[in-house]
């Protein structure tokens, strides 16, 4: 019994909220959470980067999470919030619906998605977890922030 | 003594007497007999040694050893400067820099004695009179000393004695025991004086014993004495032996002394300045004395030395931070102005002014720091003709490499990673460009070729251009290479201009030499030295004539953190735009706008100047009524120009560069981004993508 407890890891996330559905964030990815602000166009650049923003004099490219996904945009309300994400030494903000709250969710709570099988934006999960208020799926940042787009 | 506290000086001082004997030797291969440099040659060398020497680096030591004493020789007219010396002389400074590349590692000078190297020294000395020459040499030595002797001064007769001092003078004298006074002498060109002032009395206590020193021995750990210092020494050795003890020390100068005789004449002197100063500060006198000598030397030395400049080593990371500082003080300005800008009713003119002249101070700030970080591109280019020599004699061509503009400034980063680009090129220059011998021959050319490296500054481009008179690149023959290696059809090759066929050669692994040697013909040249250049935010263009030769020219940004920009509106969008690339600011009536082969063009006081209108370029709706004037800025990369459309201009601003890392990075018109007063991001047009 005791072997069995201590291979469980309890880690945090993020709990946002994109349509309908939650989504969670590994906690240690998230930097910073801010609220929308006006977004300088890149031109040529994929649909998906809205473009940058300036974060206390760092300029920073943000993603749209909805169109990433291969969703609808929906027009800006004040649930809107940039998530700043710091993935391998760059920062990087993905526009989210809204954000609800730190979920703790162990390690046996979640089920594993497949890649391969996987359909839609389930390419960009690295699981479903389980929680007293209904199911999460947990964001693989990796694949997020790939050139990926569905 | 520890001296790994003087490591990083050692390696930076022997890069430079290494870089320095490389160029001498060069010389002494032209003009064997010129003397300036053999002395040059002869110092560098020596200093080299002592350097190694007190580092503790034996190895390094003794091969120096045995080329200052074939430089020796040379210099006393007793062997010859022939081809085969000047060989062997480059493979030793091959071999110290291995030494010195296994201690920048390791700081470790590693275990290769380079025995066949100081075997083949041995030889040359050997095989010319070398006996005559050993006589001759400390013969040498021993006269410079003599000579300089009269200049020096024997302050040690100045150091007040107090009187326990002198009761152990006398009662060593009982014991046989005899005081002697020197003034040590070290080299001007010493860094390490502290070091040397070490050796010079750990030899001293090894023979006798250090009573008194001026300054104190403090001072002396602590370098805060001029070129000199005075001790005076117990010692049951003869003077001689002592004298000789301290001058076993490298790069000590010279040091005079004598006995100490305990007369009453400082007691005078002593006395004099007693009466000037009341008795409580007697104690301090010595080191005002001191003081004041150091003065007088200083002065002294002023007067028949040039004026040395004085420098201080700084780590470029500290740098690099000041310059963050400074970009972000000029952020903050910017807001201050905008601020300044935009609240109504308040238009007080103090405030203004103080606001304009906070933009002048840090516009002269950013410009300082700058210039703090500018290095001369000559530490980087100087190795070349050590390079070209070699490939000369590998390829078995005639060339010489001329260089201009040395002194041209870049950049500390840019003129570290310039240096491999540059190499590249010439090796192409060497090993493609330049004909061999017979077929300059036949085409009139003289035997041996020239390779050009000119080096100057245009605005805010820093230009460097690698030139040759030898064969051109041929077009046709790149063309069919190209088609061979299946990167294009001969369909393509056909339409294809002069230009787009050369910039085939930029592509990776693309090389037309038909034989690979080890100097290049690999093909992993040109397209390493493109993406190099770009990274330092630069271009490389070629121009070129088939039979006549080829121009590689290289263009530069004199800094990479903050230009004046010029703000414009494209759109509903803010873009900054180098105000370096602009060359003027036209009004432009649309009837003036002409259409050649499709593309719109304006005649611009007799250039024909193709129009590039931003908001189709930015995607961006056209805000253009197509009748009023239109506002078009005159762009100039190289010799060519382009008008860029813009909807409205904003005015000029110092701007930081900032970058937009890898995700949105990838735009080719876009070269960063900045932060404008308000906070909001603008972009940065690359006026050269636009062209």
């Amino acid at each position: 019994m005791d072997e069995i407890a201590l291979s469980v890891e309890v880690i945090q996330y993020v709990k946002i909220k994109i349509g309908d559905e939650y989504f969670g964030i590994d906690i240690k990815y998230v930097d910073n959470i801010v609220r929308m602000q006006h977004i300088t166009r890149v031109p040529k650049s994929p649909d998906y980067i809205k473009g940058v923003i300036n974060l206390r004099g760092e300029v920073i490219p943000v993603f749209s999470l909805r169109l990433k996904m291969g969703l609808e945009e929906i027009e800006e309300n004040k649930y809107f919030r940039i998530i700043i994400l710091k993935y391998e030494g760059e920062s990087v903000g993905i526009i989210v619906d809204e954000v609800k709250e730190v979920v703790n969710i162990s390690s046996d709570a979640v089920e594993k998605v497949y890649h391969n099988s996987a359909e839609g934006y389930q390419n960009f999960l690295s699981g479903v977890g389980k929680t007293e208020c209904g199911l999460i799926s947990l964001l693989d940042i990796n694949e997020v922030l790939s050139d990926k787009v569905l | 003594m520890d001296v790994s506290q003087y490591l990083d000086i050692f390696i930076d001082e022997t890069k430079e007497h290494l870089q320095n004997l490389n160029t001498h030797i060069l010389e002494l291969e032209q003009d064997g007999e010129n003397m300036d440099t053999i002395n040059e040659i002869f110092r560098a060398a020596h200093s080299l040694k002592g350097m190694a020497g007190t580092m503790g680096y034996k190895r390094m030591q003794t091969l120096t050893h045995d080329m200052e004493n074939v430089f020796s020789e040379v210099r006393n007219g007793n062997i010859k400067v022939d081809s085969d010396m000047i060989d062997l002389l480059f493979k030793c400074l091959d071999a110290l820099e291995e030494y010195l590349a296994a201690i920048q590692e390791t700081a470790d000078e590693g275990t290769n004695e380079n025995e066949p190297l100081i075997k083949g020294l041995n030889d040359i000395l050997n095989s010319k009179g070398s006996d005559k020459a050993k006589e001759e040499k400390p013969a040498k030595t021993e006269e410079a000393p003599k000579k300089e002797a009269s200049n020096k001064e024997e302050k040690w007769r100045e150091i007040k004695l107090e009187d326990a001092v002198k009761t152990v003078i006398k009662e060593g004298g009982t014991n046989g025991f005899k005081a002697y006074g020197f003034t040590v002498y070290i080299q001007e060109s010493c860094l390490l004086k502290a070091a040397r002032a070490f050796l010079v009395f750990k030899a001293l206590e090894e023979v006798g014993e250090v009573i008194v020193s001026k300054p104190s021995a403090q001072d002396i750990e602590d370098e805060s004495f001029e070129f000199d210092f005075s001790v005076i020494v117990m010692t049951d050795q003869p003077f001689d032996k002592v004298v000789a003890a301290i001058k076993n020390v490298s790069e000590i100068e010279d040091a005079v002394g004598g006995e100490v005789e305990l007369k009453d004449e400082p007691e005078a002197e002593k006395v004099e300045e007693v009466e000037k100063e009341t008795l409580p500060v007697q104690t301090t006198q010595a080191p005002q004395t001191a003081k004041a000598n150091t003065q007088v030397n200083a002065e002294k030395k002023a007067a028949n030395k040039p004026v040395v400049n004085r420098t201080v080593r700084v780590d470029i990371e500290k740098l690099d931070s000041l310059m963050n500082l400074v970009s972000e003080l000029i952020i903050s300005k910017n807001s201050l102005v905008s601020v300044a800008g935009s609240v109504v009713g308040t238009s007080n003119i103090a405030f203004n002014e103080q606001i304009e002249y906070l933009e002048s101070v840090t516009t002269n700030l950013h410009e300082s720091v700058m210039k703090v970080r500018m290095v001369p591109i000559e530490n980087t280019v100087n190795k070349f003709p050590r390079m070209i020599r070699d490939l000369s004699k590998k390829l078995n061509k005639k060339m010489e490499l001329y260089m201009t503009g040395e002194d041209t400034e870049l950049d500390r980063t840019v003129v570290d990673e310039i240096g491999d680009p540059l190499m590249h090129l010439l090796r192409n220059s060497a090993d493609h460009g330049l004909e061999s011998a017979e077929i300059r021959a036949e085409r009139g050319k003289p035997e041996v070729g020239s390779i050009f490296l000119d080096a100057y500054q245009d605005g805010n481009n820093v230009v460097i251009e690698v030139r040759d008179d030898g064969n051109g690149i041929d077009i046709e023959k790149v063309k069919n290479k190209a088609i061979e290696k299946g990167k294009i059809t001969a369909e393509q090759a056909e339409l294809m201009s002069d230009k787009e066929a050369i910039d085939l050669l930029f592509q990776p692994s693309f090389s037309t030499a038909e034989v690979v040697s080890d100097v290049s013909g690999r093909g992993v040249g040109l397209d390493v030295v493109k993406s190099k250049i770009e990274a330092l935010s630069g271009e490389i263009e070629v121009k070129t004539k088939l039979g006549e030769g080829s121009t590689f020219t290289i263009r530069l940004p004199l800094t990479l953190a903050i230009i004046q920009a010029l703000m414009i509106v494209v759109g509903d969008e803010k873009y900054a735009i180098s105000l370096g690339a602009i060359q003027t600011i036209e009004s432009i009536r649309p009837d003036e706008i002409k259409k050649v082969q499709g593309k719109e063009v304006i005649n611009l006081r007799g250039n024909v100047i193709p129009l590039v209108r931003l908001n189709n370029v930015l995607d961006l709706e056209d805000k253009h009524d197509g009748t009023s004037d239109m506002i078009v800025l005159i762009a100039k990369k190289g010799d060519r120009y382009a008008g860029l459309v813009v909807d409205e201009l904003i005015g000029q601003m110092e701007i930081v560069i900032k970058s937009m890392g890898k995700y949105a990075g990838n735009c080719k018109l876009i070269s960063g981004a900045t932060i404008l007063g308000d906070g909001e991001v603008a972009l940065i047009l690359d006026a050269n993508a636009l062209i």
